[in-house]
């Protein structure tokens, strides 16, 4: 059995909303993350879907420690990260990096690529002592697929699926265990978003990483992703394999989102039905009681209203989902064409 | 070339509806670092009723055709040096301001990507729309405030009374797309032009939205044109496609002669570097390099360097878009054995 590189166990982060600027007064709670639970096993994808507000990329920042968990714990390799400190946090900050979805607000444009992907040498010079960074840098360059010769060009000169890949040289600079991908590809075009996902997938197979990869987009997801965790206002609804969410969903929300997604092909135009959604996702200040989907959901009771469903598996299913009526459905949308 | 050809492409277009005609249209950004040919002759046309999508990627000219056509292109930097753009047989071009002006809205309208920025913040929503009522059909204020709340309520917006005096910052993300459906619909254009309407929306608000828009268009009978770089929206609602590279269109077809058998390598390349839903494949074949620079644009096929078909005739001569029957076109040297293939 592969061993959990990261475990998360009822993860909650809530952000204080105030009022008032000299008299500060909570007045309530952003509820980001709230209360989820799931493993990273080692050389696996873990893809996290939703749509914006879920709370995916606040997940990011806890996972990162960049952001300290309201009550919950992140377990790398046994070890709550958020107790960590000093040298013992700096050497698990080697292990968990982080790519970022805007390849150009996340590049200092004052420093050259040889001093962006070198920064990491200077915090961790263990890894790579003075003489040898240089090489290194360049190195990582052609192992991203640039040219090392760019090593003293400035981001600016670079065109968007370049700058990603420079994020992702420098992700990689400290040889982490674990890489937290928050959207890395949505801003590219489809052309240069193809060539990326290559190279995430050439990437691990060549250094066994770890991705938890969260994208908005389902078929980036499922292309990339052994596991899958469903979103949906600070609560996972549904995790399984890929195969299991894609071709088996039992959550209604899964399966109207899967069904939303616009598929590449006009002759499924007819035999496509779009489960239509009414209405937005509610403020995660005051999601509803209950299952927090019963207000968008075709199926609810109101049993919905007044129990939170846990993530758990149910009769008639192999996988987790947290739905009360949880059941099979097939998805037109991600079946092959006949 | 121009106004004799005109009258004639007119004569035969007229019956069919032909709405918007855009000809061999050039237009460039001069900037302090040099020249950029954004638009390097594009053609297209859109009648009553039917959806064109035009396809691209960022850079290859979409949006400026766009800007193009509603006289809001930037000038400068941008200027059109050549071509024509007829509306109803009328180079626009040619027009004066005021007879632009009085084409905006309510012959051709234009719904915007980014919602929160193309509504004023400082107006409320239900303001933003009766202003059109007031000032172009001359209403007074009761009558255009009655006449928006109307519009309000054809894009479903809930409660539209009580969101009349909204500020766009009220207003989630879909909802502000369905008000800025709402003003660009105002006065009842003829041609709408969307430029990536559900871009920055989450896909179930995605697929509201294009519903939404597809609704509308079927009873107004409103030619349209979406650009879009999202090959999924255009197989769910293009009638047509026009595919841009470099400024160019690089094929036209029909949506299911262009997903079932594209005629451009370019659009080959496209329709194979999408990861699939209902399939998991191992590894998407690229799209090799990079768009080019505009400032510097390759000889020959602006796609040549990219292109996996590529031989040394394709460096030395544009390929002109040209006609392959049944209503579609390809700009490649080679566009009939991609088509013949098997």
């Amino acid at each position: 059995m592969t061993e959990n590189i990261i475990e998360v166990r009822d993860l909650v982060k809530h952000y204080p909303v105030t009022r008032g600027i000299v008299f500060k007064k909570t007045i309530g709670h952003v509820k980001a993350v709230d209360g989820v639970s799931f493993d990273l096993k080692a050389g696996e994808t873990l893809g996290v879907v939703g749509e914006s507000g879920c709370g995916k990329s606040t997940l990011a920042r806890v996972l990162m420690n960049l952001e300290k968990p309201t009550a919950g714990q992140v377990l790398y390799k046994g070890q709550d990260i958020s107790k960590l400190s000093g040298g013992a946090l700096r050497r698990l900050r080697r292990q968990i990096q982080l790519v970022m979805q805007d390849p150009y607000t996340s590049l200092n444009p004052r420093m050259t690529v040889g001093d962006l992907i070198g920064e990491p040498f200077e915090i961790h010079p263990e890894v790579a002592p003075k003489g040898s960074r240089r090489g290194k840098v360049k190195e990582l360059l052609d192992l991203v697929g640039l040219n090392p010769e760019h090593i003293n060009r400035y981001p600016h000169q670079f065109s968007g699926g370049q700058r990603q890949r420079i994020g992702i040289a420098r992700a990689l600079a400290l040889r982490p265990e674990v890489i937290v991908c928050d959207e890395p590809v949505s801003a590219l075009d489809v052309s240069i978003q193809a060539q990326v996902m290559n190279l995430l997938e050439q990437l691990q197979s060549e250094f066994g990483l770890s991705y938890v990869f969260i994208a908005h987009d389902l078929s980036v997801v499922r292309h990339l992703s052994d596991r899958v965790a469903v979103m949906y206002l600070g609560k996972m609804v549904e995790v399984g394999t890929e195969d299991e969410i894609y071709e088996r969903p039992t959550h209604p929300y899964t399966q109207a989102l899967l069904s939303a997604v616009p598929v590449p092909d006009p002759t499924l135009r007819e035999s496509k039905a779009i489960i239509r959604l009414q209405g937005d996702v509610p403020s995660p200040i005051s999601p509803p009681s209950g299952c927090r989907f019963r207000t968008r959901c075709w199926k609810a009771q109101d049993l919905c209203a007044q129990e939170v469903p846990l993530l758990q598996i149910r009769p008639g299913s192999d996988h987790p989902s947290a739905c009360h009526f949880a059941e099979k459905r097939e998805i037109v949308a991600t079946h092959p064409a006949a | 070339m121009s106004e004799q050809s005109a009258p004639g492409a007119d004569g035969s277009g007229r019956p069919s509806g032909r709405l918007l005609e855009v000809d061999d249209l050039r237009v460039e950004f001069r900037t302090r670092d040099g020249v950029a040919k954004v638009i390097n002759g594009v053609t297209y046309h859109v009648d009553a009723g039917e959806t064109l999508a035009v396809l691209g990627e960022s850079g290859s000219g979409k949006s400026v055709t766009a800007q193009t056509i509603m006289g809001i292109l930037d000038t400068p930097p941008g200027f059109v040096t050549g071509g024509q753009v007829r509306f109803h047989g009328k180079d626009m071009l040619k027009m004066s301001a005021e007879q632009r002006r009085r084409i905006r809205g309510e012959g051709i309208a234009m719904i915007f990507q980014d919602s929160l920025s193309a509504l004023n913040p400082v107006f409320t929503v239900g303001f933003q729309i009766a202003e059109q009522f007031r000032i172009r059909r001359g209403l007074s204020r009761a009558d255009a405030k009655k006449r928006a709340i109307e519009m309000l309520d054809q894009v479903k917006i809930p409660n539209a009374k009580g969101r009349f005096s909204n500020y766009p910052h009220q207003f989630s993300g879909g909802m502000r797309q369905r008000a800025m459906i709402a003003m660009s619909l105002a006065l009842d254009p003829e041609v709408l032009i969307a430029d990536e309407p559900t871009t920055a929306l989450d896909v179930t608000v995605q697929a509201q939205i294009m519903d939404l828009l597809g609704e509308l268009q079927r009873e107004r009978q409103m030619g349209m044109i979406l650009i879009t770089h999202d090959l999924g929206v255009v197989a769910d609602v293009a009638d047509r496609i026009a595919v841009m590279y470099a400024g160019r269109i690089v094929e036209e077809a029909d949506v299911y002669d262009l997903y079932g058998k594209p005629a451009h390598p370019y659009t080959l390349g496209l329709l194979n570097s999408i990861p699939r839903m209902d399939e998991k494949g191992q590894e998407l074949r690229t799209i090799k390099g990079l768009p080019p620079n505009l400032m510097n644009i390759p000889s020959g096929c602006a796609f040549n360097p990219r292109c996996p078909m590529a031989q040394p005739v394709c460096r030395e001569k544009v390929p002109p878009l040209l006609q392959l029957g049944s209503g579609r076109a390809s700009a490649c040297h080679f566009a009939e054995e991609l088509v013949n293939r098997d």
